[in-house]
């Protein structure tokens, strides 16, 4: 009783704000509810089964399966599945204490290139599947890892050429990571859909999903190696003397001493990185791919199930949501760990 | 291999070594650049070959062409009859139009809800933690499809406008706001006008004439009313007349980008609030400021210093992310340039390197500027503090 008398009504400015707040709050909040929950649809399988006046929920949970997988199919789904518990088995090596970090890099690339022949299929007795069909959380998924994957090479690169004491590699570098962190996503996403096609040899043509990868891998390069850049001016000057005291030349250096240590300091800026990436990613469905939420828009087009937008776009918003700030707790958490133990 | 030791032997080794370390630097550095040449001379092949095999014209002549394509909000007289040159300057009108409203709205909003976090009423503080939390985590292009599909485009026609005040109506073809309307030759007046809130903004703080921007304002006040009427939108038939209109495709837009931006500026400033040393407060209550004046004399002006540089990363991403209008075809550069333009002409080289150019060129004025702004608050926090 007393914590309320403090927090809510200490004033009479204070209490004046906690009622108009409360009431805003149920002027908003109880009519959503109501429709979202209370007053929702829930079982049924058509358009028609929605009579209530709330939410109706059938739709996405008719369409769950696609908004999931896209068009793949649906014989073969089951790929998209174990792909799907691969890369969650993968990404717990790295929280792995004992696992070194050149076992845990052998086994992604390994688990990466194993992916991508199961998602694409064509060898052993697995039908080919194209990348046309990929799609929903699926695709998103693809794009956020893949894009990730291609980047990182780059963007430790650049990082380190943009730190390099020789000027000419210093500039190009500069210029080419301010070149992508200077112009909007979607303008790298139509040069990748448009202008690539051009760049390459007559008949060297690129496949659709491998054009907005390499488009978003260039993109968040950029960005991760500016990340990566913060990591490496961390690094005291004395560990780049240890080094040179202990003979390595400059590569020997950079892997064995600097690098493991900025790539330490840099993990929360890597999962912003990453929840920036996952969310950038919705941008694909502006050049015609279906994402996530690209097929969850397309959907609302659908005959069968019109003006069902302000469902659709609730559950993606939860969806992403819920991934995002999952990932965003884990930066902080990561955060303060590395803070108390690894410094 | 030559930058390290390089660096770190350079000066004390005798002369030969010397010699070959900065030799291995220069053929490092030519390695480096031939790489690069030869690269972009094998694009640059690609290209030609390619443009020639398809019959794609090449240069800027297109600019010149008629675009044959409306354009429905544009601050500048657009027809079917203009050129693609000017497709583009209006694209680009509207993309900064767009950019600088929200730029301005997302400050606002992202400030308020930032200093709203430290509020010690519980519920503001956790209402405005909610803000941040659930707009900073989800796509912004989903938040401009919601705004613009499941909100604007789906309220009532004309006919029943959500009405407010009676001076501005909502419906689903738009927001309709009263508009200022200059009576004819009242050029001089504008620029009067214009002067007068120049000189009032330039001498809030003067000590001497302690009212002068009340006087100000009155005489810009006078100089309205002589000058200009108030046209407020009307219901007539099915439509309404009079007043000007928002399409919904710009007040999704605007609405998106700015709350979607303000999100992460409020965390900017609480994150400068937060870095105002405690013994600051505490001088602060020592001089029995009250909350209110504590915030604006003693935090808020050191905060600044921290939130300024990242908030010139928030309005360089606001820019770029309006290119997102895109997706709801409202006519910013890109939806014009890269979008219409680009599939009437098929000259991609062309147009997608003049938006990047353009993104870019904006990217670096904002940055510029904004560290203009960073030198002289820097400056103003040290000669205080």
């Amino acid at each position: 009783m007393s914590w309320v008398r403090e927090n809510l009504f200490s004033s009479w400015g204070n209490t004046l704000t906690s009622c108009f707040i409360g009431f805003v709050l149920a002027w908003a909040l109880v009519p959503f509810v109501d429709w979202a929950v209370i007053s929702a649809d829930w079982g049924g399988s058509k358009r028609t089964d929605c009579n209530s006046g709330g939410a109706c929920w059938v739709y996405v949970i008719q369409r769950f399966d696609q908004f999931m997988y896209g068009f793949y199919p649906v014989s073969e789904r089951w790929r998209v599945d174990v792909v799907g518990i691969l890369l969650v088995v993968a990404l717990t090596l790295f929280f792995w204490p004992r696992v070194s970090a050149r076992l845990a890099l052998l086994c992604w690339a390994l688990a990466l290139f194993f992916c991508w022949f199961l998602l694409t299929g064509g060898v052993l007795a697995l039908p080919y599947v194209e990348t046309r069909l990929w799609g929903g959380m699926m695709l998103t998924v693809v794009l956020t890892v893949g894009g990730l994957v291609l980047a990182f090479p780059v963007a430790i690169l650049l990082a380190l050429g943009r730190r390099s004491s020789l000027p000419l590699v210093r500039i190009s570098c500069t210029a080419f990571i301010e070149l992508w962190r200077g112009v909007p996503l979607i303008t790298v996403l139509f040069m990748a859909s448009v202008m690539l096609p051009l760049f390459l040899p007559d008949g060297a043509g690129v496949d659709k999903l491998l054009r907005a990868l390499i488009g978003v891998s260039l993109f968040a390069g950029a960005y991760l190696a500016e990340v990566i850049r913060g990591g490496l001016q961390a690094i005291l000057r004395g560990q780049y003397e240890a080094a040179a005291a202990l003979g390595l030349g400059y590569w020997k250096t950079m892997t064995y001493v600097i690098m493991p240590q900025a790539l330490r300091h840099v993990i929360p800026g890597l999962l912003n990185t990453i929840i920036a990436l996952f969310k950038d990613t919705t941008l694909v469905l502006i050049i015609g791919m279906f994402d996530f939420l690209g097929i969850i828009q397309a959907s609302l087009n659908d005959q069968e199930w019109l003006g069902l937008a302000a469902e659709g776009y609730v559950f993606a918003a939860l969806i992403y949501w819920s991934i995002c700030y999952s990932l965003s707790r884990l930066s902080i958490k990561v955060e303060q760990h590395s803070g108390v133990h690894r410094v | 291999m030559g930058c390290i030791t390089h660096r770190l032997y350079g000066s004390f080794l005798d002369n030969n070594l010397w010699q070959s370390v900065r030799h291995t630097a220069i053929f490092w550095q030519l390695v480096a650049v031939a790489v690069i040449v030869a690269g972009g001379m094998w694009l640059f092949g690609n290209i030609l070959d390619n443009l020639a095999n398809r019959g794609i014209a090449s240069g800027f002549s297109f600019l010149k062409s008629t675009a044959g394509f409306g354009i429905s909000t544009s601050l500048i007289d657009f027809t079917e009859a203009s050129s693609i040159g000017r497709a583009f300057w209006v694209g680009l009108l509207n993309t900064l139009m767009v950019s600088a409203i929200s730029v301005v709205l997302a400050t606002i909003l992202g400030f308020a809800v930032g200093i709203a976090r430290f509020s010690n009423n519980w519920l503001l503080a956790r209402l405005a933690m909610g803000f941040v939390e659930t707009l900073r985590n989800i796509p912004l292009l989903l938040q401009i499809f919601f705004w613009y599909f499941a909100v604007l485009r789906s309220l009532p026609g004309p006919r029943q406008s959500y009405d407010i005040a009676g001076l501005a109506y909502l419906n689903y073809r738009g927001f309709y706001i009263p508009k200022l309307e200059f009576f004819d030759g009242s050029g001089w007046s504008v620029v009067g006008i214009v002067i007068l809130a120049v000189a009032a903004f330039c001498l809030r703080r003067h000590r001497v004439v302690p009212r002068i921007s009340v006087v100000l304002a009155v005489l810009i006040l006078v100089f309205l009313l002589v000058s200009a009427s108030v046209s407020v939108p009307a219901l007539k038939g099915f439509n309404f007349t009079g007043g000007s209109v928002l399409s919904p495709e710009f007040v999704a837009l605007v609405i998106a980008l700015s709350s979607y931006t303000a999100a992460f500026i409020a965390e900017i400033v609480r994150a400068g609030i937060q870095s105002v040393p405690r013994g600051q407060i505490e001088a602060a209550d020592a001089l029995a400021l009250s909350a209110k004046d504590r915030m604006r004399f003693v935090v808020i002006p050191q905060a600044l210093r921290v939130i300024v540089p990242l908030l010139t990363n928030q309005y360089l991403n606001l820019t770029k992310n309006s290119s997102l209008a895109a997706a709801i075809a409202f006519p910013d550069l890109v939806s014009v340039f890269a979008g219409t333009a680009l599939n009437i002409t098929g000259q991609a080289i062309e147009i997608i390197g003049i938006t990047m150019a353009v993104y870019l060129t904006i990217s670096l004025l904002i940055a510029f500027a904004m560290n203009a702004f960073n030198r002289s608050t820097a400056m103003r926090g040290l000669s205080t503090g």
